[in-house]
C-alpha cells in the first residue's frame, strides 16, 4: 500500500434531474514513472495508479486507463450527468494492488 | 562553452518569438473567488529605492500555473496541508501530546503567525524561523524527534501554518534584537559569489522580468512559500530553495537550518513586507 | 533529459537533424494507434485538444480532449519514452464527452488525441507543446 494517499473530490451537492455538473478529482499520489534511476544507477521501478473510475448509483460515468505520463498527484476533471438522487463512487487502482475510494451524495432536486 | 551559449540563444531566440514580453502581467490573484491577494504594492522603505514596486513571484509564471493557485481544490499543495492538518491532532513524543493540546484550533491559534516570521525568540535570543520553532517545540514540549529541516512532514506544516495568514501582509522585524542578523542577511543577498560571480540580486533586483533561458525571473520574493513547484511536483520550503538557487549559480551552497540562510530568509521576507502571505503556492 | 535539450538547440540550428529524430519517436506511438484503432482510417477533426503552445514544465502539462458523441479518447505522448498517457473510456452517466488532466512530457513533441466515436469511427487532433528548460535549474 503506497502511504500517504489521499483522495480529493469536488462535486456538487444538489442538482437538477438531467444536468450535467463538472466533477474535480485529485490524489496525493507520487506516480512513480519506471524512468528514474537510483544513486547507484538502478532503475526504480514503476509504481503508479493505473486505472480511475466513476460510477454514479453503479453505472459508469467513465473509465480512465492511465500510464506513467499521467503527473504526480494525478487530477481529472470531467462530467456526469446525474438523473436522479444518489452517490458518485470514485476508485482508484493502485499498481501494488491497493485500491482507493471516495464518494459524495448528490440530491436532485 | 561560448557555441552552446551562442547555439542556446539562438534556439531560443528562434524556438519561442513570443517571449519579447519581459513585465510581469496585471492579472489579480482571487483564490476560491472570494480572497483576493495583495502581489503588488510599493517597495518596503528599507529598500531605499533598489525596486520601485514588489511583486509577487505569482505574476512571472504562465496563465496556466497562476490559474492552478486560484483555486484550493486545483492547488496540489493544499494536499499538504490536509496532511498536516491531521498530524495537528496527532499524538508523538514522551509527554503524549500532538499540537492541538497546546494551541487549539490551528485556525485561530496560528492566525497571523507566518506573516510575521522569521523572528527573534527572547528566550532563545535567536532569530527563528518557522521550521525551528516548530522543532523546539516538538522537543522541548512534546518529547518528540526533530523533523529534517527539509522533510515532507515539517514543510506540510509550515504549509498549514502560513494558510492560517493568508491573505495578511508580511511584516517581518527588522530592527531590534534582529536587526543583526538582517544586516546580514542583507549582505549576503548583495554579495557575489561562486564560478558564475552572481548575487542574489545581479537576477532577482537587476534582472527580475527578463527572461534567463527559459525562465521568467521574477523578484524572488518568499511570500508565496511554501511553494509547490510544478518541477518536482511537491512543496518546496524556502531553504531548499534557497540552497538550489545558490547552487545554480555554481557556488558553495549553504545548509538548510543554518545561521547563514535564517539570516538570508529574514532579509528576503522583508524585501516583501506588504506582500499578502499566499499559504501554499504554486509555482513553476 | 540530456537527449531533449540537444534536441531544443537543434531546433535553432536546422530543420533537418530535428526531421529525423520524430519520425523515430513516433514509431511506438503509431503502434499504441494501431491496436486502439485496429488499423481503420483515423479522420482529421472531431476532437479537440488544448494544451499549451509552451509548458511552463514539462512535470506537470494541463491538456483537455473533447469529442462530441465520442465512446472513448486515447491520449498519447509521441516524444516520450513511452507514448501512452491516458485513455478516457465514457460510460453511459457521462456528461460532455471530455476530460481534462496534467501530465509529464519528457521534452518539445506531439501530443496526439484519438477519439473512438460511436459509429465505430476514428477522429484525431494533434498539438505541438514546447517544453523548455529553465534556466534556475535548482
Amino acid at each position: 500500500m503506497a502511504s500517504g494517499v489521499k483522495p480529493r473530490i469536488k462535486a456538487p451537492k444538489k442538482a437538477t434531474a438531467g444536468e450535467a455538473v463538472t466533477l474535480k478529482t485529485l490524489i496525493s499520489h507520487k506516480m512513480e514513472s519506471g524512468q528514474r534511476k537510483n544513486k547507484d544507477g538502478s532503475v526504480i521501478p514503476r509504481s503508479i495508479i493505473n486505472r480511475f473510475t466513476c460510477e454514479f448509483n453503479g453505472k459508469s460515468v467513465v473509465d480512465v486507463t492511465m500510464e506513467s505520463a499521467i503527473s504526480t498527484n494525478p487530477y481529472f476533471e470531467f462530467e456526469a450527468v446525474v438523473p436522479e438522487t444518489g452517490e458518485l463512487v470514485f476508485t482508484w487502482y493502485d499498481d501494488d494492488g491497493s485500491v482507493y475510494t471516495a464518494s459524495k451524495k448528490v440530491a436532485v432536486a | 562553452m561560448k557555441f552552446k551559449q551562442m547555439t542556446a540563444v539562438a534556439a531560443l531566440a528562434l524556438a519561442m518569438p513570443v517571449l519579447a514580453l519581459a513585465d510581469a502581467d496585471d492579472d489579480k490573484l482571487v483564490i476560491n473567488e472570494e480572497l483576493e491577494l495583495v502581489t503588488k504594492t510599493a517597495a518596503p522603505a528599507h529598500l531605499d529605492g533598489a525596486l520601485d514596486e514588489v511583486m509577487s513571484g505569482w505574476h512571472f509564471r504562465s496563465d496556466n500555473t497562476q490559474t492552478m493557485q486560484m483555486d484550493d481544490f486545483d492547488n496540489p499543495g493544499m494536499l499538504a496541508v490536509e496532511a498536516a492538518a491531521e498530524a495537528w491532532e496527532t499524538v508523538e513524543g514522551t509527554e503524549g501530546k500532538s499540537c492541538a493540546s497546546c494551541h487549539g484550533d490551528a485556525e485561530e491559534s496560528m492566525k497571523g503567525v507566518r506573516a510575521v516570521y522569521p523572528k527573534w525568540n527572547d528566550a532563545a535570543e535567536e532569530v527563528r524561523t518557522l521550521e525551528m520553532q516548530i522543532n523546539d517545540c516538538r522537543e522541548n514540549r512534546m518529547g518528540a524527534e526533530k523533523l529534517k529541516y527539509t522533510s515532507g512532514k515539517i514543510v506540510d506544516m509550515v504549509a498549514l501554518i502560513s494558510l492560517q495568514s493568508r491573505g495578511m501582509p508580511v511584516n517581518v522585524a527588522i530592527d531590534g534584537p534582529a536587526q543583526a542578523m538582517w544586516e546580514q542577511g542583507k549582505e549576503m543577498y548583495y554579495t557575489r559569489t561562486g564560478q558564475l560571480d552572481l548575487s542574489c540580486a545581479s537576477c532577482h533586483e537587476e534582472n527580475y522580468g527578463n527572461m534567463i533561458r527559459a525562465d521568467h525571473l521574477s523578484q524572488g520574493q518568499i511570500n508565496g512559500f511554501p511553494a509547490y513547484r510544478l518541477k518536482n511536483a511537491k512543496l518546496n520550503g524556502v531553504h531548499a530553495r534557497f540552497k538550489g538557487c545558490v547552487r545554480d549559480t555554481r557556488a558553495e551552497t549553504y545548509k538548510p537550518g543554518g545561521a547563514d540562510f535564517v539570516a538570508l530568509e529574514l532579509y528576503v521576507a522583508s524585501r516583501g513586507n506588504g506582500l499578502s502571505v499566499e499559504g501554499p503556492s504554486v509555482r513553476n | 533529459m540530456e537527449f531533449s535539450r540537444r534536441d531544443t538547440l537543434a531546433l535553432g540550428l536546422g530543420a533537418a537533424a530535428l526531421t529525423v529524430l520524430p519520425f523515430r519517436l513516433n514509431a511506438a506511438a503509431d503502434d499504441a494507434i494501431a491496436a486502439f484503432t485496429g488499423g481503420a482510417d483515423v479522420a482529421d477533426g472531431g476532437v479537440t485538444l488544448t494544451a499549451p503552445e509552451i509548458a511552463e514544465n514539462g512535470n506537470t502539462v494541463p491538456v483537455s480532449v473533447e469529442a462530441e458523441g465520442a465512446t472513448a479518447i486515447m491520449l498519447l505522448a509521441s516524444g516520450n519514452p513511452t507514448p501512452g498517457v491516458a485513455t478516457f473510456n465514457f460510460g453511459e452517466l457521462a456528461g460532455a464527452h471530455a476530460a481534462s488532466t496534467r501530465i509529464r512530457l519528457a521534452g518539445t513533441q506531439d501530443v496526439v488525441a484519438i477519439a473512438k466515436m460511436a459509429d465505430g469511427s476514428f477522429a484525431k487532433a494533434s498539438s505541438t507543446v514546447k517544453v523548455t528548460i529553465g534556466g534556475c535549474g535548482g
